[in-house]
């Protein structure tokens, strides 16, 4: 099972506990995503605002990278995915899209490539039942909320499970043992890059969605978006200052607790790198 | 030598934006057998017409060919124009240049060519065409209503009073359809079953009204005038003669928690039931899906209690045949649902509104179910999660709708008015509590209706927001609405007790099989098609064929009402004649070649084909043939397809008739035409043209 990886900037940086973590859960599934060579960044939010044009110019540039590796493109990145995902279904569909994307990268579409999120690598080509086999600790006793932003679902033409109500995180966790809940914010925004200009929109919006998990009974959440976890992790610090809100709840990567599940150290899938440390619980379940 | 006129219509610019008309004419007038050639901008036009008609007169036409557009549009028209100048309708013809040729192809020298040809060769026909006489048919005179909504019921009655049998055909155990349903109706705020009910008791007990309930239709043959419908009496369980309707095996029977379909699953029902108080017939029916007995081979209460000994468990579907003139489709309407797997499987539903899971999350008609007097809670607004009264409620329209993501573009016409409604009926009941109402645009024309809706806003104080609801999700004891106020600009976040969604009308699901019965068309949502969507909207394409209501489309009840009486007087029309003519594009059998080989009388889609003795005066046999029966055969040329010793022929589509127009078209190739070539030196309008 050999893929193209697409690890896009955030995972080589700020993400780059998504990245290790994912890679060493691959690994220890059999599963080989060999990465790219040359690539450059999606151009994620900003681009297809200046130029969507060259935004799907970018993304046909990047899914040509597969060549020779697969035509299976994996990727982690909810934005990177969005975006790659997004161009390859209307150049697929729309033959004066293609051409004009063509034109734009100096690159042929191949119609054979597909864009694939990771989730759904593991729900559909892997399978449940081979992911079971391969938990060595399972995540029982881990209540934990799934949390998919706006992005990873959405817009339906390339969601990959249902657009409004997905549950392919949950069947996914709970192959590796874990309790999920059922709640409210699962798809509610985090308030994304605006947590720059506009902090405390995006202290309010995180504060509801950390609120909501946690009535739900949830004791960590579970991501797939680097502006997410980062949103759902850093800002808990903000909250208890500007609103008196304390969580400490930890917000980590999906392949984070897969990998814990499936046998890898702590250390194997950088577990500490969050600011609101899911050490403690995780030890206290015996997955550390 | 024949004498044939050829009139070439420009149909406005129709044709002649592609077509060089004029040219037409005059290629026309030099194709051997043609006397007169003219063209003319409306040829279906009053001048049009008497152009045609003086043609015939002055050059004494024994066929015309009129080249215009698609005989399914005029040539009834036509043909009416040619007998009215003398000569036999059947001896006149419609060359087609309009969607076969000027509306599919560009503005060029094939086009116009094209033309001269579909004219060349329907010349070709018509030099063979021979006189036809209609064909005479007796017209029974007894209508078929499917449907006992409100809109089958007014077309019941209507030709019930009108002095004609009606065979009125309802699926449910029950008339009254969806209206019985609801609780007031606008813009008046009258009480829905006030108007309704005696209307129902009317159908009854009218002398010339025979009603099946708990009836569907199996099967239609025959046509226009003389159609014969099987219907499938399904089994009751109940003898509907001994019962009284005293309702005792209601009362006892155990198996209580069967969701009712009348109130929407708002309240159950037993498996034996009466769907409502005020049924008509006010006779139980057995829910054999749900009865203990029928699942499970034991209990019988309902029998035993029973003291008219009327239940009935042996009893079987029943099949009937009525023999009708027409038909009056009135089969309405359901609700969408926002369900991940409803009714209708082509459409997703709403996941960001939980799949309609929440219990709080109502449609349409189950509020008016919870308004209603005779609903499940007397007439309480009480939400169905706890029975608590809703201090909040917020009403989300366009929900389906007007949502072409959702797979629907069509606009469900009725749910503005009904929110309105639902605002006043909520606020009339809970004083303190708020309607908020979420909405795309406020559509209300009709008479009264937009007063209604500032009514609504002004009076009672419905808070209407423009935009749409993003999420509903459930927190603690609320919902929360997320939506947005596109008018200000802002995000809306409302804390609601209770949702209610103006879901879209779509056909009854899986209606197109009745429709494919009937041989009516229907659109992608499976509404049936009107034959015109101006002039003939109460008929279908398929002659004696009629719809009422919203099986049409989506419909209030004045418009269902109203239709309903349209189609009711157009089965009166039908009714007014003891026969009516038919066409009489017929099979006809060559009785001195006929083999007897019966492969006609096996391929008859409409056995219209009987095998005829042949006696001689003494009444020995000398041989058998085909006979077709000409008031049942559709001239669908199957039999002339299939005869073997070629004895079968369509009247007006002969094989002389078909293999002249091919063999003309094949001479095309040989240049056998030289006027076909453009002559450049002209441009302007013809000499021929009338003036």
């Amino acid at each position: 099972m050999t893929y193209a990886y697409y690890p896009g900037c955030s995972l080589k940086g700020t993400a780059i506990d998504f990245h290790t973590s994912a890679m060493a859960l691959a690994e220890r599934l059999g599963i080989e995503l060999k990465e790219m060579e040359d690539w450059v960044c999606c151009g994620a939010s900003p681009i297809h605002q200046r130029n969507p044009a060259l935004a799907s110019g970018v993304a046909n540039l990047l899914l040509s990278l597969s060549e020779g590796i697969s035509n299976d493109v994996a990727v982690l990145c909810a934005a990177c995915y969005h975006n790659m995902k997004k161009a390859e279904v209307a150049m697929r569909e729309d033959g004066k899209k293609r051409n004009e994307v063509e034109e734009i990268s100096g690159i042929p579409f191949n119609p054979e490539v597909r864009t694939r999120h990771f989730l759904d690598i593991l729900d559909k080509d892997y399978g449940l039942n081979a992911l079971k086999e391969k938990v060595v600790k399972p995540l029982s006793e881990l209540r934990v909320a799934c949390y998919y932003g706006c992005l990873l679902s959405r817009p339906p033409e390339i969601a990959f499970d249902d657009p409004e109500q997905p549950m392919i995180m949950e069947r996914v966790l709970e192959a590796a043992g874990a309790e999920t809940v059922s709640w409210s914010h699962r798809l509610e925004c985090c308030g994304a890059s605006h947590a720059v200009p506009v902090t405390d929109a995006v202290l309010r919006l995180v504060n509801d969605i950390l609120a909501s998990a946690r009535d739900a009974g949830a004791e960590v959440i579970a991501c797939a978006c680097p502006m997410c976890q980062a949103n759902l992790d850093m800002r808990q610090e903000g909250i208890a200052s500007k609103l008196g809100v304390t969580h400490n709840l930890p917000a980590v990567y999906f392949t984070q607790l897969l990998g814990l599940a499936c046998g890898a150290t702590g250390k194997d899938v950088m577990i500490n790198k969050g600011m609101v440390s899911a050490a403690p619980l995780l030890r206290e379940k015996n997955l550390l | 030598m024949s004498k044939i006129g050829v009139f070439v219509c420009h149909c406005g610019e129709n044709i002649s934006r592609t077509v060089d008309c004029a040219r037409v004419a005059k290629a026309s007038g030099q194709i051997r057998g043609v006397a007169v050639a003219k063209d003319y901008k409306y040829m279906c036009s009053d001048p049009g017409q008497a152009l045609i008609k003086n043609a015939i007169k002055e050059h004494n036409l024994d066929g015309v060919v009129v080249s215009a557009c698609s005989p399914h549009m005029h040539e009834k028209t036509f043909r009416k124009a040619v007998a009215e100048a003398g000569l036999n309708p059947f001896l006149c013809e419609m060359a087609n240049i309009r969607e076969h040729c000027s509306w599919v192809h560009e503005k060029e020298e094939p086009t116009t060519r094209k033309a001269i040809e579909l004219v060349r060769l329907m010349v070709e026909k018509v030099k063979r065409n021979m006189s036809l006489e209609p064909i005479r048919v007796n017209v029974t005179k007894r209508a078929l209503v499917i449907g006992g909504g409100v809109a089958g019921i007014q077309a019941a009655l209507d030709i019930a009073d009108g002095g004609h049998e009606v065979i009125l055909v309802e699926k449910d155990p029950s008339v009254g359809g969806h209206m019985a349903q609801l609780s007031e109706t606008f813009p008046t705020l009258d009480c829905s079953q006030c108007i309704l009910t005696p209307k129902m008791v009317d159908v009854g007990s009218h002398p010339n009204i025979k009603l099946y309930t708990y009836s569907e239709v199996e099967k239609i043959e025959g046509f226009v005038g003389n159609f014969k419908a099987t219907i499938r009496k399904k089994a009751r369980s109940v003898d509907i003669d001994k019962c009284t309707g005293c309702g005792e095996c209601q009362l006892k029977c155990p198996s209580k928690k069967i969701p009712s379909e009348f109130d929407r699953g708002l309240k159950n029902r037993t498996a034996i039931y009466i769907p409502f108080p005020q049924a008509v017939p006010a006779r139980p029916v057995i829910d054999r899906e749900h009865c203990i007995y029928f699942t499970k081979g034991k209990c019988k209460a309902c029998q035993k209690v029973c003291p008219a000994d009327a239940v009935d468990f042996e009893q079987v579907d029943e099949f009937v045949e009525e023999e009708v003139g027409g038909i009056v489709v009135a089969t309405g309407f359901d609700l969408y649902t926002t369900e991940k797997q409803g009714p209708y499987p082509d459409y997703s539903g709403y996941g960001e509104y939980g799949y309609g899971e929440d219990p709080d999350i109502i449609d349409g008609l189950q509020f008016e179910r919870l308004a209603s007097a005779s609903g499940p809670t007397g007439g309480a607004i009480q939400r169905p999660s706890d029975g608590k009264e809703p201090k909040s409620v917020v009403f989300l329209k366009c929900i389906g709708s007007r949502h072409p993501s959702k797979g629907i573009e069509f606009c469900s016409k009725i749910c503005c008015m009904y929110t309105a409604k639902h605002t006043m009926l909520y606020k009339h009941k809970v004083h303190h509590g708020t309607a908020y109402v979420f909405y795309m645009d406020i559509r209300a024309p009709g008479k009264s209706y937009d007063e209604f809706v500032r009514r609504a806003i002004e009076e009672d104080g419905a808070v209407y927001l423009r935009g749409r609801v993003s999420r509903i999700y459930r927190s603690g004891d609320h919902l929360i609405v997320k939506g947005a106020d596109t008018l200000s600009g802002a995000a809306v976040e409302i804390e609601a007790d209770m949702v209610v969604l103006a879901t879209a009308v779509m056909p009854q699901p899986g209606i197109e099989g009745l429709f494919q019965k009937l041989g009516i068309s229907y659109d992608q949502y499976k509404f049936a098609s009107e034959a015109h969507p101006k002039l003939r909207p109460v008929e279908c394409a398929t002659a004696g064929i009629f719809l009422a209501g919203a099986c049409q489309g989506p419909k209030d009840i004045p418009e269902s009402v109203a239709q309903a009486s349209g189609a009711a007087s157009k089965a009166l029309i039908l009714f007014s004649r003891d026969e009516m003519l038919r066409e009489p594009v017929v099979a006809k059998v060559n009785e001195n070649t006929c083999v007897a080989c019966w492969y006609c009388v096996e391929v008859c889609p409409f056995k219209a084909i009987t095998k005829k003795d042949i006696t001689d005066r003494k009444g020995n046999l000398i041989k058998r043939v085909a006979e077709v029966n000409p008031s049942v055969c559709t001239g669908c040329g199957t039999c002339a397809a299939t005869c073997f010793s070629n004895s079968v022929d369509l009247e007006g589509f002969t094989d002389e008739q078909i293999y002249s127009e091919i063999n003309s078209l094949m001479a095309v190739g040989q240049d056998l035409f030289p006027e076909l070539e453009p002559e450049k030196e002209e441009g302007g309008p013809s000499d021929e043209k009338a003036a």
